[in-house]
């Protein structure tokens, strides 16, 4: 048997395999939900970067004049709020916050909750009896009630929206992890790991975590999208960060009160939440369709 | 079975002390807060002091949450309405009675006079909403599941996707504009009284929509996930190489197979639908559940949030425990050996 | 084609079917054509991607979306089916032509009873009320020789073990007596003693109900004895039809010819025969080569006349027997082998011993998992021991003990001097892990799809020191590669651009990278088409032999394991039935289950005498709380009496190497008459 023959056998096979599977970074470019996702999402991204060097007002300035009548103008494009305050440079300047705590905010909890996931997985037994009932008694909590409860009691502001995130997000993200791990700690790769002495911690981080990686990839944007959705609400309950602050959710509770007058008020900040969370959407069902095998 | 319902009955249990004592903890965790809230924010520190040691508020943690779980029970009467304390607070079926949560600082009423009616209110909405969500997502979801790529089944990814990306004040704002004040065919808000000149059901229909709109999809695109897997499964080939229909072999086949998965997922919009309304209570000013325990968490009226979030764990427990049921029921592999 | 007397049940004309996706289409099947006589059995024999799976989907017109049949014909008892409504299938499907799957397990229902499972075919196809369907289903159940049927109609799928699940499809087949049978690798993951009763079965079944069968199949020994004719499929091409006896008989095509040549028999081993393998490998339907689609692969193949033509036709070679070849007059069949060059004698001198190893799981409360137990053989330097045995025997247990994967709960393994039997893997020193390597089973999972597939092979000589700077390590890397017959760009390759047979060979070169005194090779050519299976078998026989590595060989394969091993060892269900040198065991006195074992053993040689089967009653039973007396006596075809079971049976010593657990005195053991013919004979040119 010829090395020859099997080099060139392979080097069809190889090419036939560059044309039919790409690379998973590229295989996101054919889907088209995907690029719509990404695209909505780099352009808050973008705007909430460049925010401090864009020509707009200032988000706290107000405007006495406009309050006589705030709907969208040659000088204020979106309308002002109640209070007079250019409501697009509220948007963008809001953007800032929400595009800093939410993804910050889902890292924690995927650090935390992989690690639970991976050790209750891995290791079994009463590791995992420990992990499973803890969890089970947080999941127990409907995430809003969570939320509410912890942030009335130790106040709203960026570390504790962190620490709610991470509480009430964690043990979901652990089980995905837990079953992602039961389901490949019998695959041979793993055992052949063991047979050369790889420590515990090497066969998690390096073995098992990257064949993780695209499911909780998938889950963490679509966590992402959750918590915005969660850090407006908890602005339109008034657990959210203190004002001055442009908080989405603030903008519409501050202006639910002239609903019935200046309807355009609330559905402005309500568009952006909106707009942001569906970028975050169809970027995750985009990326899970692009990486089914 | 009976093993396995008391040991699931046993962990029920376990759960609701766990999840009630935390809060417990989180709320009470200084000595002080409770007799402050009692007495509201005027009062003065040497009354505050003077009424946290008749209540014996500044023993350790779990001893005080004994006492609130011996109170529950009916076993202690509760100390907050002991006539000496001064506080005024009475309740009519006495200081110690089984399920006694005790007394709200906020509502200035039992705890039980105020939660089981607004409880009832949220069931009735989360009851509607539910009984809506139920059938359309599983119409929907094995419609679309059964011709994946299909425009039935890109038309519901997109409606769906687009609807779970709406939070329910936004929608319910949206609705607002257009039902309310663009064409004024329902009530801006559901106060669940008739003083407005707007019917009962009237007041129910926005808020519902508003529910139905942020959950429906969510529910139909699992269930469309399921229907996919299952449809994809060598026994549904055996079903149709024996010559059956496509009706025959989904009505037959696929259908029972695909509602295991789901069963728990319908369930879990249960606890979602009872306790996660508070935004929408909120935007329609309904007197529902979840504003309860909005207000409480405000107020900071303790007895109240810790009665809503054991009610609240209990119902979460209880779906689950259904769930589990159920998926023993569905499916033969867990049931026999 | 030659003209039939009879009109065909099925006629397959010039059949071409295309997968379409988005990207390109893929002409899985480019022209096919076959026929199946009334009453006739016939066999498609060919390995993996040959198109047979897809043409039997073909014929029953489920191809899945992206499927689709791009031309030709398939006509079945004068009706065509190519075109056909599917109101018109739905009346065929079930009634004229039914299937039997190769997963049994999966082709039933999970959340229906059996009865409701076989209650539709009668309910549908015959107009029976439910009471009717369910007679006819406990009769047909009878009939495929289940116990019991009344309580079998009620149970669910998964309480059935998969010989029952597998008579269970074949009932709700032929309750609607359909005139043809499809059979998708129907044995393919049963049991080889219970393969050998299903097997027996449809031929009974096949007789009484006079049904026709389309026998699909990469086991070329079971068509040789089950067909009346065979067709060889090559790519999507017949490369050979004819009637079986003739076909592996005088075989005419190079690609059928090399496929006998692959498999090992059972009267020969690694010292008399080299199992001769294909070069290259199947060409995918995108690189189809002009001309003859093995010429590339071909020893034969001679420029101009295998390339030239679009496509070579089929020829007649004989009576009923076309062939798909240019040179089939010319070729020479003669083909020498060369037998192994053994370096040295195998010494003696245990480098591992096992003795009374046992392993016990305890699930739940009273119940014992008893996966080993009694387990004592030992292996010299360079010898390979094979462990044979049937699922449940324990044998894929003991590898786990022996590697530190799984601790045994009594007993001793001794290696150079220490005792590992209860040492996990992540306890043992550095020297002791080194020693001991594994080649697992399945090839799609032997490698992580995250990296590389130098990936662990780089750690391997990182972790234990064996070269050092990347330089070294780079060097030794290509070194490995070439042992194993890979260029060296392979270890930059991910595993999902490797076919099995080069993964397996991966994860030899992984094995052998630190040098280890004993390797455990647990199945590892079971998953692989059967010429890769004879690259690389002879592969690791040449790197063992020139290393003088031991081996411990796992496997269900009773022909591989002749070929293979040096010593045998029999388990079942946790102890060892008998154990000896490879010629004691394969020779005259044996335990009654190496005996059925040895039975159930297909050849494609025609001129062996046909063997009486021996078939075993019954299923295996569980390994959970495990009878006294004998482990085999439930099903043994020689029980001698109640004592076989409430005694356990005495080790009896037939030699110095070869014992045997049997009540049965070992003259009595003697098998009668010759089941095994003598060494292949040199097959005469034509």
């Amino acid at each position: 048997m010829s090395v020859l023959t099997e080099q060139s056998g392979t080097e069809a096979r190889a090419a036939s395999a560059k044309i039919i599977k790409r690379r998973q970074w590229t295989r996101i470019l054919r889907s088209r939900t995907a690029m719509i996702g990404l695209f909505i999402v780099t352009f808050w991204v973008l705007a909430a970067l460049l925010a401090p060097i864009l020509p707009l007002y200032s988000p706290t300035e107000q405007d006495v004049m406009a309050m006589a009548d705030p709907t969208p103008s040659a000088t204020h494009w979106l309308g002002t709020d109640i209070l007079g305050r250019d409501q697009l440079s509220r948007l963008i300047f809001g953007a800032r916050t929400v595009l800093m705590v939410a993804p910050l905010s889902v890292a924690v909890a995927m650090i935390v909750g992989i690690t639970m996931g991976m050790l209750a997985g891995y290791y079994g037994g009463w590791i995992d009896a420990v992990i499973s009932r803890f969890s089970d008694v947080i999941l127990a909590f409907p995430v809003l009630v969570l939320y509410v409860i912890l942030i009335a009691n130790i106040g709203p502001s960026i570390i504790n929206i962190v620490i709610a995130t991470t509480i009430a997000s964690a043990p979901g993200i652990g089980r995905i992890t837990r079953g992602l791990v039961l389901g490949l700690k019998h695959q041979e790769y793993i055992a052949a790991a063991r047979l050369r002495g790889e420590s515990t911690l090497f066969i998690m981080l390096v073995e098992l975590l990257p064949n993780c990686r695209s499911m909780l990839i998938v889950d963490a944007c679509l966590r992402i999208g959750y918590t915005i959705i969660t850090i407006g609400i908890l602005g339109f309950l008034g657990l959210g960060l203190p004002p001055p602050n442009p908080d989405w959710g603030g903008m519409v509770k501050e202006s639910t009160t002239v609903l019935n007058v200046w309807p355009l008020m609330s559905l402005v900040p309500s568009f952006a939440i909106v707009s942001l969370v569906l970028g975050f959407n169809l970027l995750a069902d985009g990326l899970r369709e692009a990486w089914k095998p | 079975m009976a093993t396995f319902l008391a040991k699931r009955l046993a962990m029920m249990l376990v759960t609701m002390v766990a999840a009630s004592f935390l809060v417990f903890a989180v709320c009470e965790f200084t000595p002080g807060s409770v007799a402050r809230k009692s007495l509201g924010p005027f009062a003065t520190q040497e009354q505050v002091d003077l009424l946290t040691q008749k209540l014996k508020a500044d023993d350790p943690l779990l001893v005080r949450y004994g006492r609130w779980a011996g109170v529950l029970l009916g076993i202690i009467p509760d100390p907050l309405q002991d006539p000496s304390t001064g506080l005024n607070f009475t309740d009519p079926r006495g200081a110690r009675y089984f399920g006694n949560f005790g007394y709200s600082t906020l509502n200035k009423l039992p705890v039980n006079d105020v939660i089981w009616d607004r409880l009832g209110n949220t069931a009735i909405l989360g009851g509607l909403a539910f009984l809506l969500i139920v059938p359309l997502s599983i119409i929907f979801g094995v419609l679309s599941g059964l011709k994946e790529g299909g425009i039935l089944d890109r038309s519901l990814s997109v409606v769906s996707i687009t609807f779970t990306s709406i939070p329910e004040f936004a929608s319910g704002v949206f609705l607002v504009t257009l039902f309310v004040i663009l064409w004024p065919l329902l009530p801006g808000t559901s106060p669940l009284d008739t003083g407005s000149g707007w019917s009962i059901p009237s007041q129910l229909v926005l808020p519902v929509a508003v529910l139905v709109i942020y959950d429906f999809g969510y529910v139909a695109r699992m269930i469309r996930v399921s229907m996919i897997g299952v449809m994809e499964k060598p026994y549904i080939r055996t079903a149709v190489l024996k010559g059956m229909s496509t009706r025959q072999v989904v009505l037959g086949h696929a259908l029972r197979n695909a509602m295991i998965a789901p069963f728990t997922v319908l369930l879990l919009q249960i606890n979602f639908l009872i306790s996660g309304v508070v935004v929408t209570e909120l935007v329609f000013a309904y007197p529902g559940f979840g504003r309860l325990l909005l207000d409480a968490s405000l107020f900071g009226d303790i007895a109240t949030i810790e009665a809503a979030t054991l009610i609240t764990v209990a119902i979460a427990v209880t779906t689950q425990f259904i769930g589990d049921l159920g998926y023993m029921l569905l499916d033969p592999r867990i049931r026999l050996r | 084609m030659t003209a039939a007397p009879i009109a065909p049940l099925l006629e397959v004309r010039d059949l071409r079917i295309e997968y379409r996706g988005k990207m390109e289409t893929i002409v899985a099947v480019p022209k096919l054509s076959f026929s199946v006589r009334p009453g006739e059995s016939y066999g498609l024999v060919g390995e993996s991607g040959c198109g047979k799976s897809t043409t039997a989907m073909a014929i029953m017109r489920y191809l899945g979306s992206t499927g689709v049949i791009a031309g030709g014909s398939i006509r079945l008892e004068g009706r065509e089916l190519v075109g056909a409504t599917q109101r018109q299938l739905r009346a065929i499907r079930g009634r004229r032509i039914a299937m039997v799957y190769q997963d049994p397990m999966g082709a039933l229902n999970p959340v229906k009873t059996i009865g409701a499972q076989l209650n539709e075919v009668p309910m549908l196809h015959l107009g029976s009320t439910r009471a009717e369907a369910t007679e006819m289903a406990a009769a047909m159940l009878k009939d495929v020789r289940l116990p019991d049927a009344g309580d079998m109609l009620k149970r669910y799928p998964h309480q059935l073990s998969g010989g029952q699940q597998q008579r269970v499809v074949i009932a709700m087949a032929l309750l609607g007596r359909p005139s043809l049978l499809l059979l998708d690798e129907p044995t393919t993951g049963l049991d080889v003693t219970v393969e050998a009763a299903v097997i027996d079965l449809i031929a009974e079944l096949r007789r009484r109900y006079r049904t026709s069968l389309l026998f699909i199949s990469h086991n070329l020994g079971l068509i040789a004895e089950s067909c009346d004719r065979v067709g060889i499929m090559y790519s999507g091409e017949m490369v050979e039809e004819a009637p079986t006896r003739n076909l592996f008989g005088k075989p005419r095509h190079p690609y059928t010819q090399g496929l006998i040549d692959c498999i090992p028999d059972i009267a020969s081993g690694k010292h008399t025969r080299t199992l001769a393998a294909i070069p290259g490998h199947i060409p995918l339907p995108g690189e189809r080569p002009p001309g003859c689609l093995f010429g590339p692969r071909c020893r034969d193949f001679r420029a101009g006349i295998c390339d030239s033509l679009p496509e070579i036709p089929l020829t007649a070679a004989g009576k009923d027997h076309l062939v798909r070849c240019g040179r089939w007059r010319e070729i020479d069949r003669a083909r020498t082998t060369l037998p192994l060059q053994m370096s040295g004698a195998v010494s003696p001198a245990g480098t591992i011993e096992i003795s009374d190893v046992g392993k016990l799981y305890h699930i739940g409360h009273r119940r014992t998992v008893t996966a080993n137990e009694g387990v004592t053989f030992a292996a010299g330097r360079a010898e390979i021991v094979a462990l044979v045995g049937e699922s449940g025997c324990g044998k894929s247990t003991l590898a786990r003990i022996v590697t530190g994967l799984d601790r045994a709960t009594s007993g001793e393994i001794r290696m150079a001097g220490e005792n590992i039997a209860e040492l996990a893997a992540s306890q043992r020193p550095r020297h002791m892990l080194q020693s001991i390597q594994m080649i697992f089973q399945n090839p799609d999972s032997t490698l992580n799809p995250s990296h590389s597939a130098g990936f662990s092979i780089r750690r391997s000589l990182k972790k234990f020191g064996l070269r050092k700077g990347r330089d070294a390590v780079e060097q030794r890397m290509r070194e490995l590669l070439e042992m194993v017959r890979l260029s060296p760009d392979f270890a930059a390759r991910k595993p999902d651009q490797l076919s099995g047979g080069q993964k397996q060979r991966i994860a030899i070169a992984r094995a052998f990278a630190i040098d280890p005194s004993l390797i455990v090779a647990d199945e590892p050519v079971s998953a692989l088409d059967v010429s890769v299976q004879a690259a690389v078998v002879t592969l690791l026989l040449d790197i063992q032999a020139s290393r003088h590595t031991t081996m411990l060989f796992i496997s269900h394969d009773l022909a591989l394991v002749r070929h293979v091993a040096d010593k045998v060892v029999v388990m079942y269900l946790g102890r060892i039935m008998e154990k000896g040198t490879v010629d004691e065991i394969f020779g005259d006195t044996t335990h009654p289950y190496t005996e059925a074992l040895i039975s159930a053993i297909r050849s494609t040689n025609p001129d062996e005498t046909s063997r009486t089967r021996i078939m075993l009653t019954g299923e295996t039973p569980s390994p959970v709380n495990v009878p006294p007396g004998c482990r085999f006596a439930s099903r043994c075809h020689r029980k001698l009496g109640a004592i076989c079971d409430t005694v356990p049976p005495p080790v009896q010593l037939v030699s110095d190497t070869h014992e045997i657990a049997c009540h049965i005195p070992i003259e009595d053991l003697q098998v009668p008459a010759k089941i095994v013919s003598p060494a292949p004979k040199v097959r005469e040119p034509s």
